[in-house]
């Protein structure tokens, strides 16, 4: 085995697979990269497959299915037979839509193992309002058909601004289509949510009180429910390890095929990201610039590299670094320690109007959104 | 709680249908695997819920990992890490009173 820098884990336990970018929801807080319409190449069914044999060799145990919308590729029930042959526990992270009888069935012969549903909200006007679609009624009747065939469900709902007021009746809805987890997800500021962040970013009283909201309802609930609230660090003082140390545990599989040590690294500039279509995952994860780069602390600047908590968040999240103060290398601004960090008290203290939330539209993740900001980007 | 521990022994454990227990070479553990989550299991808590099979009880479980360590003060050990396993929702009960 390659020598690792220290602090390095070399196991990548935890896979995710972007198995293509299509989508039929147009979600306005989508982590997806702004440019997703400019990747056409898609890997090929034989590719994924090979990819997953060599993602089980090196250790990865768990796999997500994800995109863009999973099921917009046919062969995902073939995919998914492969992965369990290999002994993967696989999570198909789905918006519901296109998941009918006949793949419903024919995915749990292939072996899938859990089915997370996506919800924007608990009231039909705002889910269909938030993902530019129709699709809460056929949501319900998905989580029908997922618990029917005696998957185990995680509902998931990104919450922001716009929907954290009613997080009391998510649980509700959680609670009545029965699901076992339900995630209620703060929205991270990556791609359109980046774009949208003005409108989508909750403020200090909505988020304490949605905790409030959450921590009453785990008493009362119990275990019949387990809630997974997870909170943007943008209102804390120091920042959340990025994937849980880069390149030690994560690694994301791009549609066509790059190789990311989390769902956002695409945008990061000069990293110079691996392909599965030029290399093996064996060869990516050990041995490539893109996976070395962040690992350990050698890269790290200061006021990181004379702290004595460095080891606790290791600098933190490489995109929230690069998005908020230009430098992927820098420390990350949610540090109270960094000399940056009053570009995130600007954020998160900014006070909005609740009628400027409305004024400005928000910018939807469609793929003419994305060429037309392809198109603004690229010098006249 | 004490008094809880006659009933648990006559009891069947096995696996949680939400988890599933497997063998990773690459971790050189047992794990148990959720969904989005899995936990890797120490030597003594990989050996108790291998047996959890729903064909053994646990005084069966006990007396074989008793067998296999030579060992006779593992009791309170097994019982202990199965009421906390039932607590975590891993392990569950056949035709007995749950602990």
């Amino acid at each position: 085995m390659s020598a690792l820098p220290a602090g390095a884990a070399t196991v990548p336990m935890w896979m995710v697979a972007e198995l293509t970018y299509r989508c039929p929801l147009h979600c306005a807080f989508c982590s997806n990269p702004v440019d997703f319409a400019k990747v056409q190449n898609e890997l090929t069914t034989a590719e994924w497959l090979r990819v997953l044999g060599e993602a089980r060799a090196l250790g990865a145990v768990q796999l997500g299915l994800t995109g863009g919308e999973p099921l917009s590729r046919p062969d995902l029930e073939q995919i998914v037979a492969e992965a369990h042959r290999l002994g993967f526990y696989t999570n198909l992270i789905t918006s519901g839509v296109g998941l009918n009888q006949t793949r419903m069935r024919a995915l749990k012969d292939a072996g899938l193992d859990h089915v997370q549903l996506s919800f924007q909200d608990s009231t039909r006007e705002l889910n269909d309002f938030l993902s530019s679609t129709r699709t809460f009624e056929l949501k319900r009747r998905v989580a029908t058909l997922i618990k029917d065939h005696g998957f185990p469900m995680v509902m998931n709902c990104v919450i922001h601004r716009l929907n954290i007021d009613h997080v009391d009746k998510i649980i509700d809805l959680a609670l009545e289509i029965g699901a076992e987890y339900l995630e209620l997800a703060n929205t991270q500021f990556y791609g359109w949510a980046d774009l949208n962040r003005a409108q989508l970013l909750p403020t200090r009283q909505q988020l304490a009180h949605s905790e409030a909201v959450v921590s009453a309802y785990r008493l009362r609930i119990g275990n019949r429910l387990k809630i997974l609230h997870v909170i943007s660090d943008l209102y804390e003082t120091r920042p959340k390890r990025c994937m849980n140390g880069w390149g030690t545990t994560f690694m994301v599989i791009a549609p066509d095929g790059l190789v990311m040590p989390c769902h956002a690294a695409r945008m990061l500039p000069g990293l110079n990201l691996p392909s599965v279509r030029d290399a093996s995952l064996r060869d990516i994860w050990l041995d490539s610039p893109a996976f070395n780069r962040f690992r350990g602390d050698q890269w790290m600047p200061e006021p990181c590299r004379s702290c004595p908590e460095k080891a606790r968040d290791l600098g933190g999240c490489r995109c929230q670094a690069f998005l908020l103060t230009g430098d992927i290398g820098a420390t990350d601004p949610v540090c109270d320690k960094s000399p940056q960090h009053a570009t995130v008290l600007e954020i998160v203290n900014a006070p909005l109007a609740p009628k400027a939330a409305i004024e400005r539209p928000l910018l939807f993740r469609t793929p003419e959104n994305s060429r037309q900001l392809l198109a603004d980007a690229l010098p006249p | 709680m004490d008094n809880v521990a006659p009933l648990v022994r006559a009891a069947y454990p096995r696996i949680a249908p939400l988890y599933r227990f497997q063998w990773e070479a690459a971790q050189n553990a047992y794990v148990l695997l959720f969904p989005e989550g899995m936990v890797q299991l120490n030597v003594a808590a990989g050996e108790i819920l291998r047996r959890c099979d729903g064909k053994r009880s646990a005084d069966e479980i006990i007396a074989d990992l008793r067998a296999q360590f030579q060992s006779d003060a593992i009791d309170d050990d097994v019982v202990a890490f199965l009421r906390s396993a039932t607590g975590d929702g891993w392990v569950e009960w056949r035709d007995a009173v749950t602990p």
